[in-house]
């Protein structure tokens, strides 16, 4: 049995770790910088020139979706909690059927750049625009910090770097490449990062599973007893570790399996990114590689998380820096060494990098597209300005993401995930349902449904207890205690609420929408009719 | 993109939309897409749901060992992604073979200026 120091230094060689994510940096910034040279119009910066196929961009999908969240974390959870960490990533997979057969196709017959191109289409430009654009805002902020938050943690792990300073001059350093690559890049580049990151994760995350089944003679079973025998804990095997604890605990689990699967589908990175393709067609055909993917990787993680039980052991996982983030880094080097180490450290760097660069360019999108271009200029900006208002967009996000990211660097903000989705569930999804669906849906009822499940969303969580009340909450002390809400989920109030808000606001509004824009919406939703193609150069 | 005529190069400004959307052909697309989506997601969505009741608030029966130490909890897990796929590969099929050819048939009818004259006869 192998066994590390638990001290704060990382196991392997931090030079080969560093040396591995080097170069995959430089690798990426030469495709960077070749698939850009053509960055002129706002289609070219914000959608690729909708020039990516289904396979590109369903692979680069899962490259923006499977975050450090969903590979460090959930194999973690897996070793350390058992099957409930496994019922955690069956929501992720489920909730691509919602984007697959309600959104996808329709929103790219309907948007050119972001969600609010859709959401605006047939009701009142500005007041919609500006909600759709502010919720975009507050979710990528959300998922920002939790990506970068997590950052510091993974330096101290991967490159044995334990000092608040060193972590954060890596955190600069990552967030800088970031700046760089979406201002370079753009979406095109944004794109391509993540492809070469899913690829690799997968296949990394493929070599990592066979080598633990094939080290147990092919029989999952064997696994799992010998996980069993080494956690001395045969109930990792049942659910109920971490969400049956309690009956609060329950309800608390169903309310996060609902904002995972109503979520997704109204992630606006995850949603910019059916425009980067030329047709509805190829949009369907990136849904469909991203649910193989994603699938695909969730049943690895299953392996992996009882492998570092069986391999690496609870005891040692917890000792390490990062906790449980530690478990798939450890397996990696129980397995193959410091190569191996230095491979999954590079590939869960470049994780970090990719669906932050996702986020960023989705933000900076939505603020020089709906808010810019739309609202303050009227829909009339000069030439070149809107792209320009992007560029530096970008580099403010950067920046935020950098100080947000070394001033939450060791907070507990995990929950910033999940409260990034239940955001979304609630404050996206109705209104993108109801005005892709519903002839009824009006102006007010949209405002009332995006405003009404942000903020009871964010209320809920603020009055909840992983804000305050205990010493695992955010503000860390028993002291302080306004959490008068059970749940640390929202979505099983904040969901339902802001459907209903939806449709009586709608049903009440005396003021009736323009029919012939409801008409051209549907018509176009569904045929395809004026859907930008393709731009070739 | 071959011969086909680039839909962002039509002018669509003279299309009648509400015409359309009223047509025999568009509300049979309409009716094809919803009579799809709608119920099939609806049955994804009460498995999963139904999946997430039984691991929080049936944990004996989740735990009852089927093959070796794989329990029932593992299998249904599997078969979450199992029908997840399945439904993948099932609205793909039947988008390009019921969707897609409806969806071109009144998109070439607008782009080619036929839809008011010859709504009924083209492309059937």
């Amino acid at each position: 049995m192998l066994r590390f120091e638990a001290a704060s230094s990382s196991p392997g060689e931090p030079w080969l770790n560093i040396a591995i994510f080097g170069a995959f940096v430089a690798i990426t910034m030469v495709i960077v910088f070749r698939a850009s040279r053509n960055n002129k119009t706002a289609a070219d910066y914000y959608a690729a020139g909708r020039s990516f196929t289904g396979g590109q961009n369903g692979s680069a999908i899962a490259g923006d979706y499977l975050s450090a969240a969903s590979f460090l974390g959930i194999v973690g959870a897996i070793a350390m909690t058992g099957y409930d960490g496994f019922l955690y990533s069956i929501g992720f997979l489920v909730a691509w059927l919602v984007a697959l057969l309600l959104v996808a196709e329709l929103l790219r017959n309907t948007g050119k750049f972001t969600m609010a191109d859709v959401l605006s289409f047939r009701l009142k430009q500005r007041p919609v625009r500006i909600a759709a654009a502010t919720t975009t805002l507050v979710v990528c902020f959300f998922y920002l910090l939790a990506q970068m938050a997590g950052a510091g943690g993974l330096v101290s792990l991967l490159l044995g770097i334990g000092d608040q300073v060193g972590q954060a001059v890596v955190i600069t350093v990552v967030g800088a490449l970031m700046i760089l690559y979406v201002l370079v890049g753009g979406m095109k580049g944004t794109t391509w990062v993540q492809i070469i990151k899913a690829v690799l994760l997968i296949a990394g995350a493929g070599v990592m599973t066979v080598w633990v089944l094939a080290l147990n003679g092919f029989d999952f079973s064997a696994l799992l007893d010998r996980a069993v025998e080494v956690t001395e804990n045969p109930a990792i095997l049942d659910p109920g570790l971490k969400y049956g604890v309690s009956e609060i605990a329950k309800i608390d689990f169903v309310s996060l399996g609902l904002a995972l699967v109503l979520g997704t589908a109204a992630l606006p990175h995850v949603l910019m990114r059916f425009y980067t393709v030329p047709t509805a067609k190829e949009a369907r055909k990136s849904v469909v590689w991203a649910i193989w993917l994603i699938g695909i990787f969730y049943v690895f993680t299953l392996v992996l998380g009882y492998g570092a039980a069986a391999l690496v052991g609870p005891e040692v996982i917890a000792a390490a820096p990062g906790g449980p983030n530690s478990a798939a880094p450890l397996l990696a080097f129980a397995l193959g060494g410091p190569l191996l180490l230095g491979l999954i450290s590079a590939v869960a760097f470049a994780t970090i990098l990719a669906v932050v660069a996702g986020l960023t360019i989705t933000a900076a999108a939505s603020f020089a597209h709906d808010i810019y271009a739309s609202v303050v200029k009227k829909g009339k900006p000069e030439p070149g300005a809107e792209v320009k208002v992007a560029r530096r967009t970008v580099v403010i996000i950067g920046i935020v993401a950098i100080i947000g990211g070394i001033g939450a660097n060791g907070q507990n903000i995990a929950f910033l995930v999940a409260l990034a989705f239940a955001v979304a569930a609630s404050a996206n999804l109705p209104t993108i349902v109801y005005s892709l669906f519903w002839k009824g849906f009006t102006t007010r009822g949209a405002l009332w449904s995006m405003y009404g499940g942000l903020v009871s969303a964010i209320v809920l969580i603020a009055f909840s207890p992983v804000v305050s009340g205990s010493e695992t909450s955010m503000l860390k002390t028993e002291a302080i205690d306004f959490a008068i809400f059970p749940l640390s989920n929202p979505g099983i109030v904040s969901i339902p609420l802001a459907f209903f808000l939806g449709w009586i606001v709608s049903v009440l509004d005396k003021r009736r929408e323009d029919p012939l824009k409801q008409s051209e919406m549907e018509v176009r939703s569904l045929t395809g009719l004026g859907a930008e193609k393709a731009v070739h150069h | 993109m071959g011969k086909e005529a680039l839909s962002a190069d039509v002018d669509l400004s003279h299309v009648d939309y509400p015409a359309v959307q009223q047509s025999p052909e568009f509300q049979e697309l309409r009716k094809t897409h919803r009579s799809f989506v709608f119920p099939v997601l609806g049955v994804c969505l009460a498995w999963y749901l139904a999946y997430v009741l039984l691991a929080v608030y049936a944990v004996d029966f989740m735990s009852t060992r089927v093959f070796g130490s794989i329990n029932v909890a593992m299998i249904l897990g599997l078969a979450q992604v199992v029908t997840t796929f399945a439904v993948t590969m099932w609205y793909v099929h039947f988008a390009n073979k019921r969707l897609d050819p409806k969806a071109e048939a009144i998109r070439d009818e607008i782009e080619t200026g036929l839809f008011e004259e010859a709504g009924e006869e083209v492309n059937r």
